[in-house]
């Protein structure tokens, strides 16, 4: 399975980002994403990865970007996490049925039965403008994503989509 | 480290804190936050690292506080940046990861202990916060890694390539750069 490429459709989705909040991706339109799939809440590299964009939120917002966050783990585990870490973006909880919103985005690892580590970055028609597939053990950083929303930004400017 | 390492994105320039000269065969740059352990725990690896290689290393530091794990991170390096205006940065840059354990206890207060430790004149420090925008110096540093690919800390540049592995590796591909030269 491979991750969706540049150019094609993000698939819309639902999912829980507290016990008792949704939140879908077309809710997100007129605006910039960058969905961050990641294993696990608590193992190290994941911590480290996310609690470097944890840093950026103002840097995307500069782009319009909002940034979500999608793992397996469940929603109560996610709030205890995103507390813990003094996240201030959404953790969504991939939940049930399991890893379905990865495997959309063709990133989802059958055998460990975890989203793979990828990025996409969505602009504000919906379509994936960037996406990357980091080894598991690998973080990625985010000058990827900075540079893809750069990338956005001065074609707006230029006139094209 | 190969063709495929993240590459500096800022070149080394005056504007950093180095030890060593600009001539030497290597430079090891790290990417630091002054609360972050494994920083701390790296410190007297870089130390060794620099008296086994002497005149042949260059290192030079610069700020990557994760403000919101590491809430005096930022601080910190604020005050590190006042002591270099100053011209006592390695003193201050030294003595928070050498007292880490101690001062990330009592926060703001357990930096002033360190600016009185090392004979620092407190009021100089805050009226040279006040006068210069250290927190933007650290922004630049931070924003600076972020574009080459710093993920987390400590990162290590050899030469102007990230080297991703440990402490040994680390010598070991530094060692390698010296024979080369």
């Amino acid at each position: 399975m491979s991750i969706l490429s540049a150019g094609s459709n993000a698939p819309d989705f639902t999912l829980h980002s507290t016990p008792d909040q949704s939140v879908s991706l077309s809710e997100f339109r007129g605006r910039n994403v960058i969905l961050a799939f990641y294993p696990a809440d608590w193992s190290p590299v994941c911590g480290d990865q996310l609690a470097l964009y944890n840093e950026l939120l103002e840097e995307f917002s500069k782009h319009a970007a909002q940034l979500l966050a999608i793992s397996v783990d469940g929603a109560w585990c996610h709030a205890a996490f995103a507390r813990d870490r003094h996240y201030h973006f959404p953790l969504l909880s991939d939940f049930e049925p399991k890893g379905a919103v990865a495997r959309k985005f063709g990133a989802y690892d059958d055998k460990d039965g975890v989203a793979e580590r990828a990025l996409f970055v969505i602009d504000t028609n919906g379509v994936i403008r960037w996406s990357y597939l980091s080894p598991m053990g690998v973080n990625p950083g985010a000058d990827g994503i900075l540079k893809a929303l750069e990338g956005i930004t001065s074609s707006a400017q230029a006139g094209s989509p | 480290m190969n063709a495929t390492s993240p590459e500096l994105a800022i070149p080394v320039s005056a504007q950093d804190h180095a030890q060593g000269k600009a001539g030497a065969p290597v430079t090891l740059l790290e990417y630091g936050d002054y609360q972050c352990p494994a920083c701390g725990m790296a410190y007297p690896t870089i130390k060794r690292i620099q008296h086994a290689f002497g005149a042949d290393l260059r290192f030079v530091f610069r700020n990557f506080p994760l403000s919101e794990v590491h809430p005096l991170a930022r601080p910190a390096a604020e005050i590190a940046e006042a002591a270099a205006i100053l011209h006592h940065f390695w003193p201050m840059h030294d003595w928070l990861y050498e007292n880490q354990d101690t001062w990330t206890v009592y926060g703001t207060e357990g930096l002033e202990a360190g600016l009185r430790d090392l004979g620092i004149d407190e009021a100089a420090i805050t009226r040279t916060l006040r006068e210069h925008d250290v927190g933007a110096r650290v922004r630049s540093d931070f924003m600076g890694g972020v574009r080459s690919g710093v993920n987390g800390t400590p990162c290590f540049f050899v030469n102007g390539y990230r080297h991703d592995g440990d402490a040994a590796s680390l010598e070991y591909a530094i060692a390698n750069l010296i024979e080369q030269a």
